[in-house]
């Protein structure tokens, strides 16, 4: 397959013009004008997308295990966050891919339990780098098919090449193409096909697959994705049982947008009996789950949620609700002293999701 | 060792059949159930105390709560028959598996008895958990992974999915002494041990125990009922130890509150209140 090459300026003007006419033209034609404008930034800085700025992690021991969850529907764990295969007639379907450096081993695993079936759809939960760093190989290992009112994606992606579409919410596009440090990746790795509504319909491999947005929850650009056949939802980061959230305010996360996401896994999640089994969940990061597990995750950032706000209406500062450990029960099981999602760095986000606002500077004033 | 592969399991001595539970072990805790605050005994850490303490019996009401089976951490413990069966391969007759089933909620549980490994650490928790066994002589030793976030004691002492049991069942005559060990890294400071018998029964006898969630409480979305810290419901261990006259201490339990140095150490709390 043909890769062309971003450092030419040539092909970087082909690119960038070639995305920007299809915006406007075909899919995004429905878009806002803020979005359209957003696009065109988007592309825009691509320009400036000279490799993949993606630390150098080694993952030289780390192997992919997979699990059947149920129907069509496998579940892949490695390094970065879970992933989530669909299997059928129609090809496969991937959501979530890693790291770059995992790709490879993700591929072949793919390849090994689908029997070399072509990936056709590659979705993204979210735009953090552990969940989208395989995108750009991952896409380029399988093909789509090119007809239609597809085809204008075949002139904009690879010079002649036929990857998988990258579906993703608007809002992680966004990001993932205009990082708010270093470099964005190659726009190959991009999630050009996106949707900035409440959800997107799909229909893939004989089920219905349901994309739902969760505003401001882990992010601003978190989605669900149901597989309403197979009876899985793959949650991405909205649903962590490994850790506390990773509440990630400069994305546009938010404590109360995460547990609105929980609880909207409650409404679609059904057990077959006895609060267990039915519906499984696959996690961004943990073990797979069902209803009964995101109800124990639902309850305690309820309850936390709930002390925090008690305390920060009480006046409390946060060095105060700090002390007065609103999460000490939970902290042996989803606590850590360090690193994304650790206890100091989940209270502070939550308090300051909850605490009432400060006064209005002018209120000083007009009382003078 | 190709003998000792080869003895055919059904050497074991038999626990297969149909049991009462034998109530006269805690039977105040099993049956009228235990008070809110009641964690004398019990080695929990301070976590547990607090989570305990947080814990409101409103949130059974919650429809998505309503329908737990006991986890099998419990389940021994509580009310019910219980049938135990074997799981015979075909081929070779030798027991791969017992199940068990009690009757409330229909906690039912396979005991994997052909070496089988547990699955990965990925791989989903039940209420029940994923049981294997071996003989010990004429002892059913038992290990249980992958549990769900469960209980111990059904006035808000809970267990993380982290948790752990080994179980012994040890048959006398017509009487199964169950014991079991419970672990669990976040809620519980040493292993938590407790006992409890089933009594052979002449017949065989279960009752399905089907359950739909209704509302009970009309709540707004989300709600989750629990006892804010500082309020007094979220210290129920100082009404139950006024109640029984017990010191504060006792009733809020800990492991040194089960050890004979304790209560040897704790005055009750009506001869203590003239020394202050
Ligand atoms: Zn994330």
């Amino acid at each position: 397959m043909v890769v062309p090459d971003v450092n030419d300026a040539a092909v970087r003007q082909r690119i960038v013009v070639t995305m920007v006419e299809r915006s406007m033209k075909t899919r995004w034609s429905t878009a806002s004008p803020v979005v359209r404008r957003t696009l065109v930034l988007a592309s825009v800085l691509i320009l400036g997308a000279v490799g993949m700025a993606a630390q150098q992690q080694n993952f030289d021991n780390i192997q992919v295990r997979s699990m059947h969850v149920q129907g069509k529907i496998w579940m892949l764990v490695g390094a970065g966050g879970n992933v989530t295969i669909q299997i059928g007639d129609d090809g496969v379907l991937v959501v979530d891919t890693q790291f770059d450096g995992m790709a490879d081993k993700l591929i072949a695993e793919i390849n090994r339990l689908s029997g070399g079936k072509p990936i056709r759809y590659i979705i993204n939960t979210h735009s953090h780098g552990d969940h989208v760093g395989g995108n750009q190989k991952i896409a380029a290992a399988g093909a789509q098919i090119v007809a239609g009112n597809f085809a204008g994606q075949i002139a904009f992606r690879t010079g002649g090449g036929n990857p998988a579409f990258i579906i993703a919410h608007e809002n992680a596009l966004n990001r993932i193409s205009r990082p708010a440090q270093g470099e964005p990746p190659p726009f190959e790795a991009w999630p050009t096909d996106t949707f900035f509504v409440e959800s997107k319909d799909m229909y893939f491999n004989g089920e219905a697959i349901r994309l739902l947005h969760q505003p401001n929850a882990h992010t601003d650009g978190d989605i669900l994705v149901h597989f309403r056949g197979s009876d899985v939802i793959s949650a991405g980061d909205v649903y962590t049982n490994a850790r506390y959230p990773n509440i990630d305010v400069a994305a546009g996360g938010s404590i109360n947008g995460i547990v609105a996401a929980a609880n909207n896994i409650i409404d679609l999640t059904v057990p077959a009996d006895k609060q267990e089994g039915g519906t499984y969940v696959i996690p961004g990061h943990g073990r797979l789950a069902d209803e009964a597990d995101v109800v124990e995750y639902r309850d305690m950032l309820t309850i936390i949620r709930d002390r925090i706000q008690d305390l920060a209406q009480k006046g409390q500062t946060l060095e105060q609700v700090k002390a007065a450990k609103p999460t000490l029960d939970y902290d042996g099981r989803f606590g850590a002293a360090t690193g994304i999602g650790n206890t100091d760095t989940f209270v502070e986000r939550v308090y300051n999701g909850v605490k009432p606002p400060d006064p209005p500077a002018n209120n000083r004033n007009r009382r003078r | 060792m190709v003998s000792a592969a080869a003895l055919p399991a059904s050497a074991q001595i038999d626990i297969t059949g149909n049991y009462e539970p034998i109530m006269h072990e805690d039977q105040v805790e099993r049956i009228p159930g235990p008070d809110v605050g009641d964690y004398a005994g019990l080695p929990i850490t301070e976590a547990a105390r607090f989570r305990a303490n947080s814990w409101s019996p409103s949130l059974l009401t919650l429809p998505e709560h309503q329908c737990k089976p006991h986890p099998s951490t419990y389940g021994f413990r509580g009310v019910g028959n219980l049938r135990i069966q074997s799981v015979v391969d075909p081929e070779s007759e030798e027991i791969v598996a017992y199940t068990t089933h009690i009757r409330w909620m229909e906690q039912k549980r396979t005991i994997w008895m052909d070496g089988r490994p547990h699955p990965p650490e990925f791989a989903p928790h039940t209420w029940q958990g994923f049981s294997t066994g071996r003989w010990e002589g004429n002892v059913l030793v038992v290990e249980t992974t992958h549990l769900k976030a469960g209980w111990f004691r059904r006035n808000g002492l809970m267990l993380t999915d982290a948790a752990k049991m080994t179980e012994r069942f040890i048959k006398h005559g017509n009487v199964i002494q169950h014991v079991y060990m419970i672990e669990d890294p976040n809620y519980l400071t040493e292993p938590l041990i407790k006992t409890s018998g089933f009594l052979l029964q002449d017949r065989d006898y279960m009752e399905p125990y089907p359950c739909s969630y209704v509302t009970e409480v009309p709540r707004a979305r989300g709600e989750v009922p629990h006892n804010l810290p500082g309020t007094e419901a979220s210290n129920p261990s100082a009404e139950y130890a006024a109640m029984h006259k017990i010191p504060v201490e006792a009733a809020r339990g800990g492991a040194e509150t089960a050890y004979p140095e304790f209560m040897r150490r704790a005055q009750p709390a009506a001869g203590r209140t003239g020394a202050q």
